[in-house]
């Protein structure tokens, strides 16, 4: 399938972060006509688009819209979630530093179609650029009266609050952004009552992902019709892939689902020069690994679901054979023990577990027994812990012994870092010999 | 609930709006909302838990209590789900994945769990333990380095924190937050390294505190009172009542060699549900230390000297039996109702008086007679249950958090599930503050005639709410016993009471006021809230006492007319010619429980006690009064004995003896000795014979007197540099039952003046405030306060506050203020 630039289209203009790039190529055209037209027509519009959210999880997102309830008197929310700080994830970042005014854009279409006057974007706290240019965009929008009071004439009122985070993985989950944003410590709420309901203080509030919310522009200018010509019936539209990793020209790259990993690849330049494929991962690190044999199948939620792994964010990972399958998952399972909230005993006590022993089998001091156990440990962890993350910790282990058993048997007696050299897998091996 | 067994037979009563639910194949009918844990414990099948308590709100945290609910793809937690039509839910009992769930759960738990059972107080009563010896597997696979932390560490003086322990539950940061509404405890850190912890300067200081270490399901909270004391099994315990105030809790006392080493709430749903507060529970230490160990008479040099049994009750015998009815009897308020019933007994019978007052605090006419009309013998006023159910509840010169406690934490329920609370006081509290209350603002003085503006409907905007919400169907006014301090506010509160048809409660501080009056301890009152003038009244107890009906005596004096008497006796002894034709009104005294700091004149009061001949004192410790007696008896403290208390709802509860053989003999039994010796019918004093007795003379169903009119109340002028003072006591300060516990002590409030920023500034007062009269002066740290100006809040009975002795003054006493040295 070939590539279709939508919203990365303009992203090499010198001035696509600002007003009047954005302008340029028809930003902000259709605002005034949808802030004079029926909410309830904009929420049918992207339900007929079949948009799916990009957040990860792939939720309907005009059905998630209209689950909030209307005319309860209570003030409504649109939240966008811009923590993306799963590892992989690369994709929210780059377009809200080349485009950040088609996620404000999105902002106020959905904002009106939620009946909210308030909306919030949550960053992750480590990335100040990214924050200052949104905010940056934030105020031309305001100056240009495309938010603040009466938009366009429209009566309409939006303001728009740009929110630093404080580096916490766990708060891209939705309710611990939102006890986040509202200044408490971020752990997962329990549901119900769902966001859409009580959200951000207890009103209803939507929760979307920054590229959901920057498709939004696209599907009001153009109709639902041209957005389900790219795309599945069941994924429609087009993605951000963002492919890193043992390839030749990592980046991102726009194209409809349903594209497959190995369209991707030769996008990419291919495995890099020299090297072959040892597995992959279509989405971030939470999902599931696939091998060579699967780059046929196409990127869409339902393919990869009877894969048994998940498209997640769309943002592929590529390792070639220099990597170390030990060494990749015990990073990861780090990396969740470290986010852990510590809110629920399987996710808190099973990472500070198999943390312990994935180090062990890092540096080839693990007993064979230990192999089942993590199996065993995983296992507990998983559909049992309060929220995802516990899930995402428990998903790597298991595919990763089925292909690579031996990998974990030899971390029972050799250091992983003896038989995959670790500076073989970096991006500058070259420049260190 | 209706519970069906398969092949049972649909029973009879199908509740119709019910949920049909089954757990195990068991199937029953519940209430919509019921969580599916609350439907396995009604059917016996206990999930394992450790974040569920049925009083907070779920978390659904800990993931222990998983089970499989058909068509749900992952285990789900019984504690936070709730039942919907035709569920299927199968427990550890019947599902193999619910089974495994809970062991991986309980797997994990153990991992970073210290297993320092043998040296843990928890060990032996702990959840943790219990559940992973049904639940768990026997051997542990984790062979790894578990988290550790230096141990332990203070949340507060009293409560300590062993991090290592704790599993994250919640329980205790949840009921900080939900129940106390002192959330000065929360999670910190995340991952593993998720613990309890507290602000840097905000200790856990909350009334509350003992709670969180009887909910923690581990034994990360001890208590500096406890740790390390005992083993739960080699405790013997008692369900016992606490002595400490009008609240009601049923406690559990656990002992171990004679010794009272813990208290505990126990579960009450209709009074303390599963709380209580920490003086109850800490406050114990006084039982122990520095009690009176025999009898004590005064030899010919005065001198007090330890004495027999049988030569103590003689004397006191025929002291009392001469001076017959120019005797009085003071009783406190910290007496069971059948001890009190006791003295109001042998008051009539034995000395032939009617001389006797429960009151040992500032104690009115106004007051005796709004007790006879309102509250003695009747059981028509609001319950616990009442509050939560009123559209509002007005406070009238009650301060719940410190004079109530367990009605603070019943109204802060209440006011949760949206009831309403105003509050007539000088300022808003962080009590009212935590009920989310609104302020009634009045200094001392204006009550009656704020009260008045609601009974007329007249009142201000912002209390025009209460007004009017008042006349509705169920509200409640609860009265502290300070409104006996202004006058003519008993009769406003009963006067708005009829008016608007709102029920009516009084709350006294002491656990045993409420039973002394329904035993007739006070003035014109028989047994049962029997008017004494009432010739039906008198025919029925002089019946029960065996006595005739004009033995009965006419009417006597209250507490604070007897020592009047007495100094009028003085005068007329002082200016007569010949001393010995001057009959003294009053010759004896039988003083029990009765604290002199505790009344509106200390120094009066002891001088009286010191000019009347023959004074018997029944204590349990050394006071001023016993120094000036002339017989002293030592009698049994609460755990030494079994009892009752009835509760400011007018519930009476029963407690057995906690410490089975102690020696010590009840207040009732010693004066079954003396009216013995005296030669009176009295009975042997024991607490069948009490209780029965007490039983079939039951409530007054006659007329109940009515208030007499109080009069117009005049108004005081403040000169510059004056102000009123307002004041109560907090619930932990210098109290006498409160002495031996140094922790309990550690964490009451700081003691401070409060005074509004115009008042303050009129003075000088910065940071320090003196406060002066006649008798002396004391100084302490100003807090600027929004309240009325010209008033001054104090802390009645606390470390360099004590106005009694002191200052010699009370609730709405003028007093001169100055700047204190910064
Ligand atoms: C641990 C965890 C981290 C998450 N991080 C993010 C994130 O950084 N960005 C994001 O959009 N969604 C994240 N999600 C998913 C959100 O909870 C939520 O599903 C999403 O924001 C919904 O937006 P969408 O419907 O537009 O996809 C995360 C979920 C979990 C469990
Ligand atoms: S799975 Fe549990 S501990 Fe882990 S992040 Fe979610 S709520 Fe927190
Ligand atoms: S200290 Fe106890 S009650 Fe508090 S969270 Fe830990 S285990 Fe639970
Ligand atoms: S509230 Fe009153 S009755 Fe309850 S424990 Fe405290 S002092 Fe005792
Ligand atoms: S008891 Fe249900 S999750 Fe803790």
């Amino acid at each position: 399938m070939p590539l279709t630039p939508i919203l990365t289209a303009h992203w090499d203009d010198e001035d696509s972060h600002t007003l009047t790039g954005y302008r340029r190529h028809g930003g902000y055209d259709m605002v005034a006509v949808t802030l004079n037209s029926n909410p309830d027509d904009v929420i049918n519009l992207v339900k007929e688009s079949g948009l799916r959210g990009r957040g990860g999880a792939g939720f309907p997102t005009g059905m998630k819209w209209s689950f909030v309830p209307q005319n309860d008197g209570k003030p409504h929310y649109l939240v966008v979630n811009a923590d993306e700080s799963e590892p992989g994830a690369c994709k929210d970042i780059p377009l809200m530093m080349a485009n950040p005014h088609a996620l404000i854009e999105g902002c106020i279409l959905a904002s009106y179609a939620i009946r909210a006057n308030h909306a919030f974007i949550y960053i992750r706290g480590e990335v100040p650029h990214v924050i200052r240019r949104v905010a940056a965009a934030a105020r031309e929008a305001y100056s240009a009266g495309l938010l603040g009071k009466n938009i366009q004439g429209s009566g309409f009122d939006l303001d728009l609050v740009v929110h630093a985070g404080a580096g916490a993985y766990i708060c891209g989950e939705e309710t611990a952004l939102l006890d986040s944003l509202e200044g408490r410590r971020g752990q997962p709420r329990l549901k119900p009552p769902f966001p859409a309901v009580a959200g951000l203080y207890a009103s209803p509030t939507v929760i979307n992902n920054v590229e959901t919310i920057a498709n939004i522009p696209t599907i009001v200018r153009n109709g639902a019709d041209w957005f389900k010509q790219f795309g599945t019936e069941k994924s429609p539209g087009f993605k951000l892939f963002a492919v890193s990793g043992h390839v030749e020209r990592p980046g991102i790259y726009e194209a409809p689902l349903g594209t497959t990993m190995r369209e991707l690849l030769d996008y990419a330049g291919g495995v890099r020069k020299g090297h072959e494929l040892k597995f992959w991962i279509p989405g971030g690190s939470s999902v599931p690994m696939l091998m060579p044999e699967h780059l046929d199948t196409p990127l869409t939620y339902e393919d990869m679901g009877a894969l048994g792994t998940m498209l997640g964010t769309g943002t592929p990972m590529v390792f070639d054979e220099t990597t170390s399958v030990v060494r990749a998952i015990s990073r990861w399972i780090h990396f969740y023990k470290h986010e852990s909230c510590g809110k629920c005993t399987p996710c808190r006590e099973g990472t500070f577990w198999l943390d312990q022993i994935l180090e062990r089998f890092e540096n080839g001091t693990a007993a064979e027994t230990d192999i089942e156990k993590v199996d065993e440990i995983c296992k507990q962890i998983a559909g049992r812990s309060f929220c995802a993350l516990g899930d995402a910790a428990s998903t790597p282990y298991a595919p990763a012994l089925r292909y690579f058993r031996e990998e974990f048997l030899a971390g029972t007696h050799t250091p992983a870092n003896q038989l995959f050299d670790p500076v073989a897998s970096t991006v500058f091996t070259g420049a260190m010999a | 609930m209706t519970v069906t067994t398969p092949g049972a037979g649909t029973p009879a009563t199908q509740p119709l709006d019910g949920i049909n639910v089954s757990v195990d194949g068991i199937e029953v009918n519940v209430p919509k909302g019921t969580l599916v844990i609350r439907v396995a414990e009604q059917l016996g099948v206990a999930v394992p838990r450790f974040c569920d308590h049925p009083l907070l709100d779920p978390v659904a945290a800990c993931r222990m209590c998983l089970v499989e609910i058909e068509g749900q793809p992952k285990p789900q937690p019984a504690c936070a789900i709730t039942v919907t039509e035709g569920m299927k839910v199968r427990t550890q009992l019947t599902s193999e994945i619910a089974d495994q769930a809970q062991k991986g759960v309980m797997e994990f738990l153990l991992i970073n769990h210290p297993l320092d059972c043998p040296i843990c107080d928890k060990g032996g009563e702990c959840p943790l333990q219990n559940q992973a010896m049904a639940n768990g597997r026997g051997e542990t696979r984790f062979d790894g380095v578990k988290r550790t932390f230096p141990k332990p560490i203070n949340v507060s003086a009293q409560i300590l924190l062993d991090r290592e322990r704790c599993v994250s539950c919640a329980r205790c940061t949840r009921f900080a937050e939900q129940i106390a509404g002192d959330p000065f405890i929360d999670l910190l850190e995340r991952g593993a390294k998720q613990q309890v912890g507290i602000g840097d300067d905000t200790p856990f200081d909350s009334y509350f505190s003992g709670n969180t270490i009887q909910i923690c399901p581990v034994g990360a909270l001890t208590s500096a009172k406890y740790r390390f004391r005992s083993r739960p099994f080699d405790l013997v315990s008692t369900p016992t009542i606490c002595e400490h105030c009008a609240s009601g809790c049923s406690l559990r006392t656990d002992v171990r060699r004679s010794t009272v080493l813990r208290r505990q709430a126990w579960d009450n749903p209709d009074v303390n549900e599963e709380w209580n507060c920490d003086k109850g529970r800490f406050a114990f230490g006084y039982q122990a230390d520095g009690r009176i160990e025999h009898p004590l008479v005064r030899d010919e040099s005065g001198e007090l000297v330890a004495a027999s049994w049988p030569e103590a009750i003689a004397i006191a015998a025929e002291g009392l039996k001469a001076a017959g009815s120019r005797s009085a009897v003071f009783t406190g308020g910290r007496l069971t109702v059948e001890d009190a019933y006791s003295y109001a007994k042998f008051a009539r019978v034995v000395l032939g008086t009617d001389n006797i007052d429960f009151r040992s605090r500032t104690a009115t006419a106004e007051e005796a007679d709004f007790l006879a009309a309102h509250v003695a013998g009747r059981f028509d006023g609001p319950s616990y249950a009442d509050l939560e159910a009123a559209p509002v509840v007005l406070l009238v010169d009650f301060e719940p958090e410190d004079e109530s406690p367990i009605v603070f934490l019943r109204l802060r329920k209440a006011s949760r599930h949206g009831v309403r609370v105003a509050s007539i006081a000088p300022f808003a509290s962080s009590g009212l503050t935590k009920l989310k209350g609104s302020l009634i603002s009045a200094g001392p003085g204006q009550q009656p005639a704020l009260i008045a503006s609601l009974t007329d409907n007249v009142a201000a905007s912002d209390s025009a709410q209460t007004a009017t919400l008042l006349r509705e169907q169920g509200s409640v006014i609860l009265v502290g016993e300070r409104a006996a301090q202004t006058p003519g506010t008993l009769a406003a509160v009963a006067d708005l009471a009829r008016t608007t048809g709102a029920k009516l409660a009084w709350i006294p501080r002491r656990a045993g006021e409420r039973g002394a009056l329904d035993a007739g301890a006070l003035p014109g009152l028989l047994p049962g809230g029997r008017p004494l003038d009432n010739d039906q009244a008198r025919v029925q107890v002089a019946g029960e006492w065996g006595i005739e009906i004009d033995q009965l005596p006419p009417v006597g004096l209250s507490l604070t007319e007897v020592v009047s008497t007495v100094h009028a006796d003085n005068s007329a002894l002082a200016s007569a010619a010949d001393p010995t034709k001057v009959e003294r009104s009053i010759t004896a005294l039988l003083i029990a429980g009765v604290e002199a700091g505790d009344l509106e004149d200390p120094a009066s009061f002891l001088m009286a006690v010191d000019s009347v001949p023959f004074v018997v004192s029944l204590e349990q410790r050394h006071s001023d009064v016993t120094q000036r007696a002339d017989v002293v008896l030592p009698v049994a403290a609460a755990a030494e004995k079994a009892g009752a208390f009835t509760n400011w709802e007018g519930r009476t509860q029963t407690f057995g003896q906690v410490l089975r053989d102690a020696l010590t003999m009840s207040d009732s039994r010693v004066l079954a000795m003396i009216a013995t010796v005296a030669g009176s019918q009295f009975g042997r004093g024991d607490i069948a014979e009490i209780r029965s007795e007490f039983r079939r003379i039951g409530p007054w169903s006659g007329n109940h007197t009515h208030m007499s009119d109080v009069g117009s109340v005049d108004t005081i002028e403040l000169s510059s540099g004056e102000a009123l003072v307002s004041t109560w006591r907090p619930l932990l300060d210098r109290g006498v039952l409160q002495e031996g516990d140094p922790y309990l002590a550690a964490t009451a409030r700081p003691v401070e003046a409060r005074l509004s920023r115009a008042t303050a500034d009129a003075v000088g007062a910065t940071e320090f405030v003196v406060v002066s009269t006649d008798n002396g002066s004391i100084e302490l740290p100003v807090t600027i306060t929004q309240m009325p100006d010209g008033v001054i809040w104090l802390p009645t009975n606390s470390e360099g506050s004590s106005l009694r002795v002191e200052l010699g003054i009370g609730q709405g006493s003028v007093v001169r203020l100055s700047g204190g040295a910064a």
